[in-house]
C-alpha cells in the first residue's frame, strides 16, 4: 500500500486560509473552519480525507472530531473521491415537477452510471441534492461550481457531452433568458429594458 | 431579581435562572432529557416544554431566562399536549426492547414516557438502525436507543475536558461516537453512563448482571483515591454489582473516577478468604486460633524495639488505632503510615490536608501545582479544577512533570529547586501567588518522596505562609493520594526514617517482626528474613514473604472512618460479608490482643471510636470541613534540582483491590498497555 504525501497547503491556500482566519477574533479561528475545508477540498481534488480533516483540526488548533462533525454534517464536503466534474441534480419539489426525473434519467443514461456513482474515465459523478435554491430556473443541475438551470434531457445531454469533450459551456439558464427573468423577455418597464440594462 | 409566576405561585429567582430551574424552585417538575445542571444547556431534546403566557407557543423551558413578570403555565392542555408529541416523536426511532436493556427500570426516556407519553404510536414505518459504537472496556453501547441529547458529548467536553465525542452526520442519519471509535481517554468515562437518559450508553462489566430493582444500596466512602468520593455500593447477595456516585457538593459533585466505579470486580479476585501459616517455607491455610497461636510463638522473646508495622493506603482509622494500640501493649511505637515514603509531617494538622477544602478550588483565582498530577491522584478534584478554570477564572500553574491535566497550565518547569526562587520571590510563581486573591499551593506526595521530601515540605510550607494567607483564606493544600493516610497522621502514624528505615533494619536483622495491614506499595523483599504478619484483603505484595497472614475486610465491607485530603472524616458503611473466614480488621487486633494476653480495652466499633475521639479531636463530627491549627512544620535544607518522579505511574493500578480487577486490566490494555505488571513500590 502507497501512502499518499502528507497534505499540506499550497502556498496559495495557506494565504487563502489565513484570510478567513483573519475574519474572526484572534482566539475564534475555529469559526473558519468552513472554508477552509472548502479550500483543502479543492486543493484535494475533490474530496476530503481523514488526514486532511485532522490537518485542519491541528491547524485551528480544534479537536478532529469536531472538524469531522462538520464536514459529515454539510453534504458539499464529499468523503470519496469524486470524478472531474460533479454533477450534482436536484430532485427537490420544484424541480420535481418540472421534470428533475427526464434530467436524472439523461444523466444516467449519458453517463452510464446510477447515483452516487463515478464514470470510469473519473470524469463524472453523479449526484442528487436537496434544493440547490434555483427553484424559478428549475430544474437545476449544478456542475462543480456552476448552476445549469431550465434544463432539459436534451441540453443537459449536450451540456455533458460538451464537458466530456473539453468544451466551454455557458452556465445559466439554457433556454435564453437573463437569469431568473421571466420567459418570454420582460413584461414590465419594458422602455427601461430598452434603453438601459437588459438590453 | 425577577419575579414570576409559575402555576400560580409567585417566585423570585436569581438573575440567570432559567424558567425550569425557577420551576423546580417551587417544586413543579419539568421533564426533560438534555438539561442537566453541570452541563451547558443544549436545548434539543425540547421535552421541557412549558407555556408562557403571551407567547404564541410553547417555550423550551431549559434555554429560556426567567423573566420578570413571566407566568408560566405547565399543567394546561397544550403543555401536556406538547409534551406527548415530543414523546411520540423521540419514540419514533427508540427501540422497544426495555425488557432486554440494561437501563430498564432506571430509564429517564421509560419514566417519562410513562408519565407523559400517549401511550401509543402513530408511526408505522421501520424505525431507523444505527450501528452501535467501540468505546472501549467501559461503556456499552447501543445506538439504536440514542435519542441524541448530547449529553455525553457535552460532558467529555465541558466537564472530562477530553474532547473526543461528537455527533457525525446528519438528520436522520445522525450518529453519536467517539472519534475513530476510540476508547475515551478519560479517568471520568464512566460518569457518561450516569448522564445517558436512555440505554444507548451503559455499564459494560455490568451489562446484563442484575437489574437495579434486585439490588440493595448501600451508601459509603471510596477509598481509591484520598477525595472519599460519596459512593453507592450496589450488591446482590455477597457481591457488588455495581458502584455509583452519590451527590456530594462539596467533594465530588456527583462524578467519580472510572477506578472508583469499575473496581468491584476486583473485590472478588486474589482475595484472602482465610488465615494462612507458612510452614516450611509454604503458605497453608490454618484457623484463626493457630494463626493467632503462630503469631504468639514467633512474638515470644522478641522485644518492643524489635517490632514494627507499616500501615497501607486503605486502612480505615480503627484497624490503625487498634494495631497502634496492639503495637503498645508489646512495647512499640514504631507504626509507619507512609508507605511511599512521603515526608508529610503529622505535628501540624494543617500541614498535611487541603486546608482549602476541594469546593475551595472554586473560589481561588490562583493555582500553584507542586509535584502533582491531580488528574490521577484524583480525578474528581481534576474536574474540579477545570470547573475553575473555565467558569472562576482560575489560573494553574505547575512545578513538576508536564502532563495534559485538561486545561491550561503555566509549566515552570520539572525542577523542586524553583521552590527556593519563589520563597525568595524571584520567581514569577512568587508574583502571582502573591497578586492573587485567594492563592492556593497544592502540594503533591511526589514532591514529598524523595531524599530532600522535607525540605520541599518546609519550602511549601513558607511559601504558603508567605504569600498564600488571608483573612478567612489558609492556602496551603496537600493533595494525598491514599484514602487513609490523613488518618494515619491523626493518629500519629509516623516514625523516624520512615518505612526505608523499617525495611533497612528488617534487612538487618535488628526488627523481628512486621506487621503489615494492607501495606502492598512496599518492596516486601527486604521482609525476607523477617516475621512478616499480614492483615489485609489480596494476595499482593504484602503476602510475598508474609509468614501469617490474617485475611480482613474490604471497604465494602466494614465499617471504617477515613479522613480525606481534606481532614473531613466520612464513613464506609458495610455493604456486605467479608469472604470466608476474614473478619473486619479491628476485630482482628482485638482478638490476637487476647490470645497474647494483653486485651485491648474495647468490645464494640462504638468504644473503639470513643478511645479514637481522645486522641483525635472531631473524630466523631462526621462530614464537616474542619478548621485546622497553622504552625511550623518540614526541615529546612537544600533542595536538589532535577525532576520530580511522579507518584502515579499507572492510574489503574494503584492498589491491591485495582491490581486483582479485570476491569481495570482490560482499561490498561485498551490504553496499549502503560506498564505490564505493577511494580508494587508505587515510586
Amino acid at each position: 500500500m502507497t501512502t499518499a504525501p502528507a497534505f499540506v497547503w499550497t502556498a496559495e491556500n495557506e494565504a487563502a486560509a489565513q484570510k478567513h482566519i483573519a475574519k474572526y477574533p484572534a482566539g475564534r479561528q475555529q469559526s473558519a473552519v468552513m472554508p477552509l475545508l472548502d479550500i483543502a477540498q479543492r486543493q484535494n481534488g475533490g474530496h476530503l480525507t481523514l488526514e486532511i480533516m485532522e490537518y485542519i483540526a491541528d491547524y485551528l488548533d480544534m479537536a478532529p472530531i469536531k472538524v469531522q462533525e462538520v464536514a459529515t454534517f454539510y453534504t458539499m464536503y464529499n468523503h470519496k473521491p469524486i470524478g472531474k466534474h460533479h454533477v450534482q441534480v436536484c430532485g427537490t419539489t420544484p424541480c420535481w415537477l418540472r421534470g428533475s426525473d427526464d434530467i436524472i434519467a439523461a444523466c444516467k443514461k449519458k453517463l452510464g452510471v446510477e447515483m452516487g456513482q463515478t464514470t470510469e474515465d473519473g470524469m463524472f459523478t453523479l449526484s442528487e441534492v436537496e434544493c440547490a435554491g434555483a427553484c424559478v430556473n428549475a430544474p437545476v443541475v449544478a456542475i462543480n461550481d456552476d448552476y445549469y438551470e431550465d434544463l432539459t434531457a436534451d441540453s443537459i445531454t449536450q451540456i455533458l457531452d460538451a464537458l466530456a469533450n473539453g468544451k466551454d459551456v455557458k452556465a445559466g439558464p439554457q433556454v435564453g433568458r437573463q437569469t431568473s427573468a421571466p420567459l418570454g423577455g420582460v413584461t414590465t418597464l419594458k422602455d427601461f429594458a430598452s434603453e438601459g440594462e437588459g438590453a | 431579581m425577577p419575579t414570576l409566576t409559575i402555576d400560580g405561585t409567585e417566585v423570585t429567582v436569581e438573575p440567570g435562572t432559567t424558567v425550569l430551574q425557577a420551576c423546580e424552585e417551587v417544586g413543579v417538575e419539568v421533564p426533560r432529557f438534555c438539561y442537566h445542571e453541570r452541563l451547558s444547556i443544549a436545548g434539543n431534546c425540547r421535552m421541557c416544554l412549558v407555556d408562557m403566557e403571551k407567547a404564541p407557543k410553547p417555550i423550551a423551558s431549559c434555554a429560556m431566562p426567567a423573566g420578570d413578570g413571566m407566568v408560566i403555565h405547565t399543567n394546561t392542555e397544550r403543555v401536556k399536549k406538547a409534551r406527548e408529541g415530543v414523546m411520540e416523536f423521540l419514540l419514533i426511532n427508540h427501540p422497544l426492547d426495555c425488557p432486554i436493556c440494561d437501563q430498564g427500570g432506571e430509564c429517564d426516556l421509560q419514566d417519562q414516557a410513562m408519565a407523559f407519553g400517549r401511550g401509543k404510536n402513530r408511526f408505522d414505518e421501520n424505525k431507523r438502525a444505527v450501528d452501535d459504537k467501540e468505546m472501549g472496556p467501559l461503556i456499552s453501547t447501543t445506538m439504536t436507543r440514542c435519542i441524541h441529547c448530547m449529553r455525553c458529548v457535552r460532558f467529555s467536553e465541558e466537564v472530562a475536558g477530553v474532547p473526543d465525542m461528537g455527533a457525525l452526520y446528519r438528520g436522520e442519519n445522525m450518529q453519536i461516537t467517539t472519534y475513530l471509535e476510540k476508547t475515551l481517554d478519560s479517568e471520568m468515562s464512566g460518569n457518561v453512563v450516569d448522564l445517558c437518559p436512555v440505554g444507548a450508553l451503559t455499564s459494560k462489566p455490568y451489562a446484563f448482571t442484575a437489574r437495579s430493582w434486585e439490588l440493595k444500596h448501600t451508601e459509603s466512602i471510596d477509598v481509591m483515591d484520598a477525595v472519599g468520593s460519596n459512593i453507592r455500593v450496589d450488591t446482590r447477595g455477597a457481591a457488588v454489582m455495581r458502584i455509583l456516585p452519590r451527590l456530594h457538593e462539596d467533594i465530588n459533585e456527583e462524578w467519580i473516577s472510572d477506578k472508583t466505579r469499575y473496581v468491584f470486580d476486583g473485590l472478588k479476585a486474589r482475595r484472602l478468604d482465610t488465615p494462612y501459616v507458612r510452614k516450611s517455607k509454604k503458605l497453608t491455610a490454618a484457623s484463626w486460633g493457630d494463626a493467632f497461636k503462630a503469631v504468639k510463638s514467633k512474638l515470644k522473646g522478641v522485644k518492643g524495639d524489635q517490632i514494627a508495622a507499616i500501615v497501607g493506603d486503605q486502612a480505615d482509622m480503627e484497624s490503625m488505632a487498634a494495631l497502634k494500640d496492639l503495637l503498645a501493649s508489646l512495647g512499640s511505637t514504631r507504626i509507619e503510615c507512609r508507605q511511599d515514603g512521603s515526608a508529610a509531617d503529622a505535628s501540624v494538622r494543617g500541614g498535611y490536608i487541603m486546608n482549602g477544602g476541594i469546593a475551595g478550588v472554586e473560589d481561588a483565582d490562583y493555582l500553584l501545582i507542586v509535584g502533582a498530577n491531580p488528574r490521577l491522584e484524583a480525578p474528581t478534584l481534576n474536574t474540579r479544577i477545570r470547573k475553575a478554570v473555565r467558569h472562576f477564572g482560575l489560573k494553574v500553574g505547575n512545578i513538576g512533570n508536564a502532563e495534559d491535566l485538561t486545561y491550561r497550565v503555566d509549566e515552570f518547569g520539572d525542577d523542586a529547586s524553583i521552590l527556593t526562587a519563589v520563597l525568595s520571590g524571584d520567581h514569577e510563581a512568587a508574583q502571582k501567588l502573591k497578586a492573587a486573591q485567594n492563592p492556593i499551593i497544592m502540594v503533591g506526595q511526589a514532591a514529598l518522596s524523595g531524599d530532600d521530601g522535607a525540605a520541599i515540605l518546609k519550602a511549601t510550607r513558607d511559601i504558603a505562609d508567605k504569600y498564600c494567607m488571608r483573612e478567612n483564606w489558609n492556602g496551603f493544600n496537600m493533595l494525598h493520594n491514599a484514602a487513609a493516610r490523613v488518618g494515619g497522621l491523626d493518629l500519629g502514624l509516623t516514625t523516624e526514617g520512615g518505612v526505608d528505615s523499617i525495611l533497612d533494619d528488617a534487612e538487618a536483622g535488628k526488627t523481628k517482626v512486621v506487621f503489615l495491614l494492607g501495606a502492598d506499595e512496599v518492596n516486601t523483599a527486604a521482609l525476607k528474613d523477617t516475621t512478616v504478619v499480614y492483615i489485609g484483603t489480596h494476595g499482593d505484595e504484602g503476602v510475598k514473604h508474609a509468614d501469617i497472614i490474617l485475611p480482613a475486610a474490604a471497604y465494602t465491607e466494614k465499617f471504617g472512618t477515613y479522613a480525606n485530603t481534606e481532614g473531613r472524616f466520612q464513613r464506609t458503611i458495610k455493604a456486605t460479608f467479608a469472604p470466608g473466614e476474614a473478619r473486619e480488621d479491628w476485630t482482628i487486633f482485638r482478638a490476637l490482643s487476647d490470645v497474647l494476653g494483653n486485651t485491648l480495652p474495647y468490645d464494640t466499633l462504638d468504644q473503639l471510636r470513643a478511645r479514637i475521639e481522645k486522641d483525635v479531636p472531631g473524630f466523631n463530627d462526621l462530614d464537616v470541613l474542619p478548621a485546622a491549627e497553622w504552625g511550623d512544620f518540614g526541615k529546612k535544607g537544600d533542595i536538589s534540582s532535577g525532576g520530580i518522579a511522579p507518584a502515579i505511574e499507572n492510574f489503574y493500578h494503584t492498589n491491591p483491590i485495582a491490581r486483582a480487577s479485570q476491569i481495570m486490566a482490560d482499561c490498561i490494555d485498551a490504553r496499549g498497555g502503560l506498564v505490564e505488571e505493577a511494580t508494587g513500590t508505587n515510586g
